[in-house]
């Protein structure tokens, strides 16, 4: 209101050419025009040349040729990628459930008055601020069985007799990314819905008590639907964070021990990269698109209606 | 059917002392209001009835059981808040039936109430609506729906009506007087507002600073106050108070101050004679003063100057000047009276009232 207003004060004045920013939809077009060539440049671009190359039998130092599904046909074949497949589905699956978990614990621990509270906070962060290849390389070394602490400590207490080789068993192996990878995440999880807590009035619960509701009760019939849309949006981010997660396995395992624990990127890397075959590695990392955006839309749908409510 | 005793009750948070030493006996059936400033720790006393903050010592009885150690839920008291406190996903009827729910009552008893409640506070056509789509008054209805289909003990209000505009406050209170008369169950109820402890309360508690001033019927609350608090909170207008200085001679006690010399009524001469020469508060409420007549005795006459005339239809209220003092009179609509006007005026030597200057206890 105050722009048109402005700008038609000013008609007399404008130069013929500008006023066509007088129209609200030019002026719409005009503002939004910067962060539609980004996204072109940066997103779309980008996007449709990995849809070309997966569509070509392009190799390091050779552009190839239009192959069409060809990539594709071979990967439907391809062990190791629908390995990839399951074991991303799984990580992913596993790491969120106990991401959920532990964060929503801690943030209710959070959420109660103690000394120390902002401190703790504060402590709880670390994993998120460190960068992920640095604790992930920490971690490496904790896993190693010769020299790591778990092994030592285990050995200490007695629980084990013999070393564990953690990371080069391909279950053990799996296990180990999904721990790191919970620790990793447990801070956003735990700090988001601390937020979200605190949007709550503490008088519902209180209200709840009154209305003879036990501590479960009050959890489930008050703080979770309350805090639903937050968790929701919070296992959004998560979801396809962890989907396309990449450093802490290339890390930790390299996708290894024998391919066992590659994800959709980790095998793209391995062989768009590593290899060379660039349109084969194209098609695998091309190949999480539709279930990526499976689980986003049906992940979307509902928090739409959880907000509607 | 309840009784609610306080024994003793203190509150701390941290090293502040809040609740200081509340006794206090609420009978059965019993309107009983708190009131005083915020900040005095009315909240705080019926938090601790409902079981929501611990007690520092003393002791709670609802029933002549001591609840101290027991949790709100099994406490049987309702309680509506001063936000409301509805739940904002549910439905009024789900808001309404959740405590019911909770206790595991059968599904046609929770209808049966529920259609009981709303209608006597007229939110039938509203149940299926989320707390969203409510005015602050729908809103403040459905809470004590909430609190009606539990058929509590107690009922526990903390200052319900403050967030209502004033014409709908007015309303209200209306309405929970009914409530109160229809449901007859024991209530506790907390506002700064001494309007609704008059008219609300069979009997107020005036707090100040965590301590209990009086406790008495409304009427009492006026026309005794125990102390200069409680005096001057209750009633409104205000009761004015001037410094004086009391005085024993000619067998006549008199308080006075520069520009007032007051004869002190007999039963109030006999309690203050032995304060003579001392210091002490004189208090007059505005509806006590009226324009002097010709006829009127000297001994209880005095000079003003009016500063403010506002006129209310009803009555005038007049913000006079005596000597160093302010006074507030309410007088005649039909009075002439203007700005800077000098007056005669006479008070109501019954209704004097007077404290000792250091207690402010009432003489
Ligand atoms: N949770 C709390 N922690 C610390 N001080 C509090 C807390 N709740 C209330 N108080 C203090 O206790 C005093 C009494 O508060 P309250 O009972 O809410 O007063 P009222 O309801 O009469 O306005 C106030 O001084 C307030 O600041
Ligand atoms: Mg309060």
């Amino acid at each position: 209101m105050a722009v048109t207003a402005l700008a038609a004060s000013e008609t007399r004045r404008v130069p013929i050419r500008l006023r066509k920013l007088e129209d609200e939809r030019w002026l719409a077009l005009v503002l939004l025009m910067p962060t539609a060539v980004l996204l072109g440049l940066f997103i779309a671009y980008p996007f449709a040349e990995g849809v070309l190359l997966s569509l070509s039998s392009a190799k390091v130092g050779d552009p190839g040729e239009f192959v069409g599904l060809a990539n594709f046909a071979k990967l439907w074949d391809d062990n190791i990628f629908w390995t990839s497949v399951w074991n991303t589905f799984w990580y992913t699956g596993v790491t969120t459930v106990f991401k959920l978990g532990l964060g929503l614990w801690l943030a209710m621990l959070l959420n109660r008055h103690f000394k120390g509270k902002a401190i703790v906070r504060a402590f709880i962060l670390l994993p998120f601020i460190i960068p992920t290849v640095l604790s992930t390389f920490a971690w490496k070394w904790m896993f190693d069985p010769t020299f790591s602490v778990i092994n030592w400590t285990l050995f200490k207490v007695g629980l084990i007799h013999a070393r564990i080789n953690w990371l080069g068993d391909s279950d053990l192996a799996m296990a180990s990314i999904m721990v790191v990878n919970i620790w990793r995440g447990v801070p956003f999880f735990a700090i988001s819905l601390l937020a979200g807590l605190q949007t709550i009035s503490p008088e519902l619960n209180e209200a709840a008590a009154i209305d003879g509701a036990r501590p479960w009760n009050r959890f489930w019939y008050v703080t979770w639907p309350l805090l639903l849309p937050v968790t929701m949006v919070v296992m959004l981010f998560s979801v396809i964070q962890t989907f396309a997660d990449f450093q802490l396995v290339y890390v930790m395992t390299g996708g290894g021990p024998a391919n066992a624990t590659h994800l959709f990127a980790t095998y793209a890397y391995q062989i768009g990269i590593v290899s060379g075959l660039l349109s084969q590695g194209a098609a695998v990392s091309l190949a999480m698109f539709p279930f990526l955006f499976v689980i986003v839309v049906v992940q979307l749908l509902y928090i739409r209606r959880v907000e509607t409510r | 059917m309840a009784e609610v005793s306080l024994h003793s009750l203190n509150k701390y948070f941290d090293t502040t002392h809040v609740v200081k030493n509340v006794d206090l006996q609420i009978r059965d059936k019993e309107f009983m209001v708190f009131v005083g400033p915020s900040g005095c720790g009315k909240t705080t006393t019926l938090r601790m009835i409902a079981g929501l903050e611990a007690i520092s010592s003393g002791e709670i009885r609802i029933d002549n059981t001591v609840v101290n150690a027991v949790p709100p839920m099994d406490r049987d008291i309702a309680m509506v808040f001063q936000n409301y406190a509805l739940y904002p996903h549910m439905s009024v009827a789900s808001n309404m039936a959740f405590g019911l729910k909770m206790r595991k009552f059968e599904k046609a008893e929770i209808e049966r109430r529920i259609k009981r409640a709303a209608d006597i506070l007229g939110i039938e056509n509203l149940l299926d609506r989320k707390p969203r789509q409510l005015s602050g008054g729908q809103r403040q209805r459905v809470a004590l729906g909430r609190a009606i289909v539990r058929d509590p003990k107690v009922f526990l209000f903390d200052e319900p009506l403050s967030n209502l505009d004033a014409k709908l406050r007015v309303q209200m209170r209306v309405e929970l007087k009914k409530l109160h008369e229809r449901l007859a169950v024991t209530s506790v109820y907390v506002t700064h507002d001494q309007v609704e402890a008059m008219t609300l309360g069979d009997r107020v508690v005036v707090m100040k600073d965590g301590i209990v001033q009086q406790v008495g019927e409304p009427l009492e609350l006026y026309n005794r106050p125990a102390n200069r608090f409680v005096a001057g909170f209750i009633g409104s207008p205000a009761m004015n108070f001037a410094d004086v200085t009391l005085a024993d001679g000619n067998g006549r006690v008199t308080a006075e101050a520069q520009g007032l010399k007051i004869s002190l009524p007999d039963a109030l001469a006999s309690r203050a004679r032995s304060k003579a020469g001392r210091k002490a508060t004189l208090g007059i409420r505005p509806e006590d003063i009226r324009v002097a007549n010709p006829g009127d005795s000297a001994d209880h006459c005095f000079e003003a100057e009016v500063e403010v005339v506002e006129q209310l239809g009803s009555e005038i209220l007049l913000d006079t000047r005596v000597g160093p003092a302010l006074m507030a009179a309410s007088i005649d609509p039909e009075s002439k009276v203007r700005a800077h006007d000098k007056l005669r005026l006479v008070l109501n030597p019954a209704r004097l009232h007077l404290f000792d200057a250091e207690t402010e206890a009432a003489i």
